[in-house]
């Protein structure tokens, strides 16, 4: 018992989770044991998975080998550095979204309490059997299960048509993506018949085969992380799922493709050929891009939240790209620095998207509307959830100091190093995209405006929402755990760059922390301390002394009365809730400029209407170019082939015969 | 040895093809069942023929469970079958015999020409007749394909399995006991199943006439 390794402790961590889960079957309609009891025990599960996690981060790898599944071929567990990164998020991320469902959950919605717990456990618990595989079957058979119980999750509403639809689509790219994954390990096994990681690690491929499997790992991965164009199910999915499901999904199932995505190309495979990074590159800007220009125009907040988590993975495909190019040019150091970037920028994407999502759970259920059209003006009636809101958007549009600013920082100052690159003509292309980078960061933040000031200020556009609460206590306890990480990553960004320091060692062979740290441990100087650095404490010290400077100024110097007054009045006679600036039109602005991007369909009424009527719908492009022509090839080629089936048994019984003479001529030869 | 033995041995398959080439085009329902009888019997022969020359004696057992239920047990049933489905004294309407014939010839030729290379290196005293026993595996399939009944296609099915007993027994003196009892078993339970199902077809459809199964299809 005392001699236990961290492993072993992990997979207790799992057969706790599938212990609750079978508890939440027992107790199938018990919804307060299910509630106030099962979630909490989960949350705390979670937290003890972190610690173990942390305490795995920089040690030996250490293996285990599970004797179930199919005889001869027993999972291969392994857990180093990476997978102790993943696993602390995963840990971390669990445990407030755990408390945070302890209190969403309510009666009567579809799928039984307890049947949604033990899909969210078994979810979970596959989500750390991903990171620990350490062969492809093990791999394959978590990822399934990931995807499944994430299915049922996502369907947890599932009389709805629309989630039904979602959810179908969710499953259907997932398997599609799961297919490329099996195929490249296929390649990666280079025909020695043995799956496991260990093997993998030791073949070394050609070019060609090795880009094939890169090929193929970037398309299975990227279809579950959502990268252009196999992006279409995440809008639809994360939407229709509960809010804590979409936390979870939004905040670690997406990073587990990331995982996969740096297992594959930084552990398993080892030639590297630049343009991978490329390509990678490439596509992440524009996934990135395309998310956050959808997200700046959507009128629904969970899936405003969506988009604006295929802009993250963009950045993070992007930068992933970035450690690809410096890693083929033999440029460790800097390979470092990117990687550490995206490392960082996982993290914190994991910590404020499921703030953020769990507070669009607050408020759906405060006010069960989800179009940002009829919300407004929480602020005074939610004001707890607006605040921890307020945190979460300062993180992500990547304000100092929280914890979205520093990896956006770490990000682009290492495309401000690329110059030191051999090649001349990716010597000129990266100020461009450093600069595109800036500009989704941008953008990102403008989303982030909208989200908020639609949500939470102003004046409420409908009577209900005055009736609003706040959210109970359990569902504080979980938000402020997760602001509390968005706060503490931006103040204390050494703390976590010393964490990923073990994890960059492992793959790419060198380590920013010490750089990171060389100025003291007040600075986060990537590079050198002359070229720039970055003080959060001091930093937070400034913004806290301007603001008091501002304050006490109002107050002595300015008349210092507290003047109430009807919020966004303008100076208006008189003003009502629809004055105010909308979804649709703070949005206007980015639509415009980008409207090649999006198709538009906009009902404007004439001046004579009675009854004027505004209705504008953005679509898609992908959906209409690529994936209705290959639904409709599909479905033609189904149809064709179900004219084999005619319904007479006599002619099915012709096609068995039919093939057992042309087998018995191919063994005649 | 006696030389005659194993010429013994190709007579007895000699029979089952021929009893195979008589159901492929016989019409009368009852006269089908006599015949797999007969051909039961004839398998059952040639199995002791075998046993007793290669000194097998688990082929003894093979022998005697197929008697038990090929020769009594199987038919016994599928009596029972027509009398209760009223059909006895049933004709089928075959479409053009003598074109079956020939399709037939041919799948004998087919089969003969298959097995050769494969019994040059069986060493068995029957490995001759590997051929004849895949030639009435094609024979029996051949049968279920054309008849538009229930039970002529049941008795198809029934002739191919022992066509394969056959090729079991002439190119490695049979399976092993377990899989033969397996098999046994899972023609019996086959036979009981259908004949719930034949059942149910025609009191569906009071008939017994396969076509119907087509409106089942999904459009």
């Amino acid at each position: 018992m005392l001699n236990w390794l961290t492993i072993d402790w992990i997979l207790l961590v799992i057969v706790v989770w599938l212990l609750i889960g079978v508890a939440g079957i027992v107790a199938l309609r018990r919804f307060r044991f299910v509630a106030r009891v099962l979630f909490p025990i989960g949350g705390f599960v979670c937290l003890s998975l972190a610690g173990l996690a942390l305490q795995a981060l920089g040690n030996t790898p250490e293996t285990a080998i599970l004797p179930i599944g199919l005889p001869q071929l027993p999972f291969h567990l392994r857990l180093d550095n990476l997978s102790a990164f993943f696993l602390l998020l995963i840990g971390g991320v669990g445990a407030g979204v755990s408390l945070f469902a302890a209190g969403y959950f309510r009666k009567g919605a579809g799928t039984p309490p307890g049947l949604l717990c033990l899909e969210y456990h078994i979810f979970l618990a596959s989500m750390v059997l991903v990171v620990l595989a350490d062969d492809a079957y093990a791999f394959m058979v978590a990822w399934e299960t990931m995807a499944l119980s994430s299915f049922f999750l996502v369907t947890a509403n599932h009389k709805v048509p629309e989630v039904q639809k979602a959810g179908f689509l969710y499953l259907l790219i997932a398997h599609i993506g799961a297919i490329a994954i099996l195929l490249c390990f296929g390649v990666l096994q280079a025909n020695t018949g043995d799956y496991t990681f260990d093997n993998m690690r030791a073949m070394t491929l050609t070019p060609f085969w090795a880009s094939t499997a890169f090929l193929l790992a970037l398309f299975g991965f990227g279809a579950k992380a959502g990268m252009l164009p196999l992006h279409i199910w995440l809008p639809e999915a994360h939407p229709a799922a509960p809010s804590p499901v979409s936390a979870l999904m939004s905040a670690v199932m997406l990073k587990t493709a990331i995982y996969g995505l740096l297992r594959i190309s930084f552990d398993l495979l080892h030639t590297h050929v630049w343009w991978w990074g490329g390509l990678l590159l490439a596509l992440g800007l524009l996934t990135a891009l395309f998310g956050v220009v959808f997200a700046a125009v959507q009128t629904d907040m969970k899936r405003l939240l969506a988009y604006s988590s295929i802009e993250n993975i963009g950045l993070l495909l992007a930068g992933m790209g970035l450690t690809l190019i410096f890693h083929a040019y033999q440029m460790p150091a800097l390979a470092a620095l990117s990687l550490t970037a995206v490392l960082y920028h996982t993290a914190s994407h994991a910590f404020f998207k499921s703030l953020l999502f769990l507070g669009t759970g607050s408020v759906l259920h405060a006010t069960s509307e989800r179009n940002l059209g009829r919300l407004g003006g929480l602020m005074h009636f939610m004001p707890w959830v607006a605040w921890l809101v307020l945190i979460g958007v300062f993180a992500s549009s990547g304000l100092p100091p929280f914890s979205g600013f520093v990896s956006e920082w770490l990000l682009l100052q290492s495309f401000l190093f690329t110059p030191g690159l051999p090649d001349s003509f990716l010597n000129m292309l990266i100020p461009i995209v450093a600069a595109m980078i800036a500009l989704i960061a941008a953008l990102a933040g403008y989303a982030m405006v909208k989200f908020f000031g639609v949500i939470f200020l102003g004046q409420p556009r409908e009577e209900k929402l005055k009736e609003a609460h706040d959210a109970g206590i359990w569902e504080k306890i979980g938000m402020i755990w997760l602001a509390a990480w968005c706060i503490a990553l931006g103040l204390f960004p050494n703390f976590l760059i010393g964490l990923i320091d073990s994890v960059t060692v492992s793959l790419v062979g060198a380590g920013l922390a010490q750089q990171a740290q060389s100025s003291g441990w007040l600075f986060l100087v990537p590079s050198s301390i002359e070229r720039a650095s970055f003080a959060p404490l001091l930093f937070l010290l400034g913004i806290a002394l301007g603001c008091l400077l501002a304050y006490v100024l109002l107050r002595r110097l300015y008349h210092g009365g507290l003047r109430r007054a009807a919020p966004w009045d303008c100076g208006h006679p008189w003003q009502t809730a629809r004055m105010q600036d909308t979804a649709e039109g703070f949005g206007q602005p980015i639509r415009q400029m980008f409207e090649p991007f999006m198709r538009l369909t906009r009902k404007i009424p004439t001046p004579f209407d009675k009854e004027p009527v505004y209705k504008v719908t953005i679509e898609d492009h992908f959906w209409f170019w690529l994936y209705l022509p290959i639904a409709k090839v599909i479905e033609f080629v189904a149809g064709q082939v179900g004219r084999l089936q005619q319904g007479r048994i006599s002619i099915y019984l012709l096609y068995s015969f039919i093939t057992l003479l042309f087998m018995l001529f191919l063994v005649q030869k | 040895m006696n030389a005659l033995i194993p010429q013994l041995i190709n007579l007895f398959a000699a029979v089952i093809l021929i009893l195979a080439f008589a159901m492929l085009s016989q019409r009368r329902i009852l006269n089908l069942i006599h015949l797999y009888t007969w051909q039961g019997l004839a398998v059952v022969g040639s199995t002791t023929v075998v046993a007793y020359v290669t000194d097998q004696h688990h082929l003894y057992y093979s022998a005697a469970l197929t008697m038990a239920l090929k020769v009594i047990l199987i038919p016994w049933m599928l009596h029972r079958l027509i009398n209760r489905l009223n059909v006895r004294w049933d004709i089928e309407t075959l479409v053009n015999i003598p074109t079956l014939m020939i399709v037939g010839i041919a799948l004998v030729v087919f089969a003969f020409n298959v097995a050769l290379p494969i019994s040059r290196f069986s060493e068995t005293v029957a490995h001759g007749t590997l051929g004849i026993a895949l030639a009435c595996v094609l024979l029996s399939f051949l049968m279920m394909i054309t008849r538009a009944k229930a039970v002529p296609q049941v008795i198809g099915f029934l002739a191919m399995e022992n066509a394969l007993f056959l090729a079991a027994t002439s190119a490695t003196y049979g399976m092993p006991m377990v899989v033969e009892l397996g098999i046994a078993l899972d023609v019996l339970v086959g036979i009981l199943i259908m004949g719930v199902f034949m059942f149910q077809i025609r009191e569906q459809f009071d008939s017994l006439d396969i076509s119907h199964l087509e409106k089942l299809k999904e459009d």
